[in-house]
């Protein structure tokens, strides 16, 4: 479960981070981009209590 | 920031109040690391990086500015609080209540407190313009003093109570949210400086430096009512955000329970994540907003943060603001109740959130918090070169250390001397026009040192020549 947990933690980082970049590199628009951070900050914190500080 | 300034993310103060911090409870490196990362990505920066680009600041400035800044900074924590922390291991309350008294460490309380309760009052404020974007209420312009509106009143009244309730009986699970909250925050903040850069019309990393200078940090004429920065202003405020952390000494609470002093290095965390890559996005974020809506300078973090990011934006913007108020406020009470110990400490905590809530409704707190912050900073200040003094140099200086533990006095006035006329100067060359409040600090630091060393000789004169 903690790991599956973690696992779900690490993509919503790169949920939150990548989609910006290819933003900045004209690969994704502003809308689908503001979507992913929205759905990766949910992820995060459902996930991360699961295994941070326990 | 600022933090922000004062905020922290866990509560050790509550251990080992009045003894030395045992060899068990102390903590490793990464502990600090985290705990500096957290504190100072707070929703405060999000108004500091605008407020620069308000004040005319050029690329070069800013970028060398922070950059020395905050390396100054992290060497204050390494070499003047960490060492001396790692040594007594005592809290800054405890160490400065054998030095000045208890009499005079209650007017510190005071002082301390009261400057927590419009810092609170502040990250009230950011949260406000983040809660308000959803009701579509009239938010405040840069120069407002006064409250614009019911609406305001009502978002930040609403606000200020959440934040408050939560501090005085939720305060452990907000500390817990903010431990999880901190890395996807600091990522939040990269991204809004990458999406802003790419608004502002930026595609590829290689044209970053030469349109920063022509559209971001142009160095222009400052906004109405602002202050021209130069480089010197940029150094010293990104040095001095902190100062009644580091040279103020109030980190001694902080690294008592560092294994080794160099741990303090962990600062440099808080200072290039908090107070470089976040201000600077901020700042990125502000001069997209004067591109698309020339005109419209408002520094509303909420809206700045929904343009670049939607609502995981505003989302952080309300985590970041609500992480750093929370312990804010309860420490702000904490201080408080050292005056009135027999208080219930959930009491004070909901009148200090009282306080600060409406102090939050007053934008000129936000809105001057560049200005607010250096005074913070300057307040608190003197109290850290008394401590410096006393535990390296008093016995080199022919005077007791550690004063009033010794003599039973509850004034020390060799330390309220030099704190209060050190201030007094400070603020009187700064009202007087003299030196800009970002400049007093250091050698107002000096001038602390120096009557704290005269004035123990004079008071101690007896002990002295025995």
């Amino acid at each position: 479960m903690k790991h599956a947990a973690r696992a779900v933690s690490i993509a919503a980082l790169a949920g939150t981070i990548v989609p910006p970049v290819l933003f900045f590199y004209g690969q994704v628009g502003l809308e689908p981009m503001k979507a992913w951070m929205l759905a990766s900050a949910v992820a995060w914190f459902a996930a991360t209590p699961v295994w941070m500080n326990r | 920031m600022t933090d922000q300034i004062a905020a922290r993310h866990e509560d050790p103060v509550d251990e080992y109040e009045r003894e030395p911090v045992p060899e068990r409870a102390r903590l490793g490196f990464s502990s600090f690391i985290g705990q500096y990362a957290g504190e100072h990505t707070a929703g405060t920066e999000l108004m500091i990086g605008p407020l620069f680009i308000a004040s005319g600041v050029s690329a070069t400035a800013v970028v060398g500015g922070l950059f020395v800044g905050n390396l100054l900074a992290v060497l204050s924590w390494m070499f003047l609080t960490a060492p001396i922390a790692v040594r007594a291991r005592m809290t800054l309350y405890f160490q400065l209540e054998k030095i000045c008294g208890r009499t005079l460490v209650t007017a510190y309380n005071l002082a301390n407190g009261v400057m927590f309760c419009f810092l609170a009052g502040a990250m009230v404020t950011v949260n406000a313009t983040a809660a308000g974007l959803w009701f579509g209420i009239d938010m405040p312009g840069l120069n407002d003093v006064y409250p614009n509106g019911a609406g305001w009143i009502i978002t930040v009244l609403a606000m200020g109570a959440l934040m408050t309730v939560v501090a005085a009986y939720g305060y452990k699970v907000v500390a817990r949210i903010a431990n999880i909250a901190a890395p996807w925050m600091v990522l939040v903040f990269v991204a809004y400086g990458i999406v802003a850069a790419r608004q502002l019309g930026i595609e590829s990393v290689g044209e970053f430096w030469p349109k920063a200078q022509e559209l971001i940090w142009t160095g222009g004429e400052p906004l109405a009512g602002r202050a021209k920065f130069t480089f010197w202003h940029v150094m010293f405020f990104a040095w001095f955000c902190n100062m009644a952390m580091h040279i103020g000494m109030a980190d001694l609470s902080v690294f008592r329970y560092a294994r080794r002093s160099w741990y303090a290095v962990a600062t440099a965390a808080g200072m290039y994540l908090g107070h470089f890559i976040a201000w600077l996005s901020a700042s990125i974020l502000y001069a997209h907003q004067l591109q698309a809506t020339p005109g419209n300078t408002a520094v509303l973090p909420g809206p700045l943060a929904y343009n670049a990011a939607g609502i995981a934006g505003v989302l952080c913007v309300i985590v970041a603001g609500w992480t750093t108020a929370n312990p804010t406020i309860y420490r702000a009470g904490l201080a408080f109740q050292a005056i009135s110990p027999t208080s219930s400490r959930y009491r004070v905590t909901l009148l200090t959130g009282a306080v600060a809530t409406v102090a939050g409704m007053f934008p000129a707190i936000a809105m001057k918090l560049l200005d607010f912050v250096a005074l913070y900073g300057l307040v608190l200040m003197p109290m850290g070169a008394v401590i410096f003094v006393d535990f390296w140099f008093a016995e080199r200086f022919g005077f007791r250390r550690f004063y009033a533990e010794h003599s039973g006095v509850t004034i020390n006035w060799a330390a309220a001397v030099a704190w209060l006329a050190t201030l007094a100067v400070c603020l009187a060359v700064v009202n007087a026009g003299g030196l800009q409040i970002y400049f007093v600090g250091l050698p107002g630091w000096f001038a602390a040192a120096l009557l704290y060393i005269v004035i123990s000789r004079l008071v101690q004169r007896k002990e002295v020549r025995s």
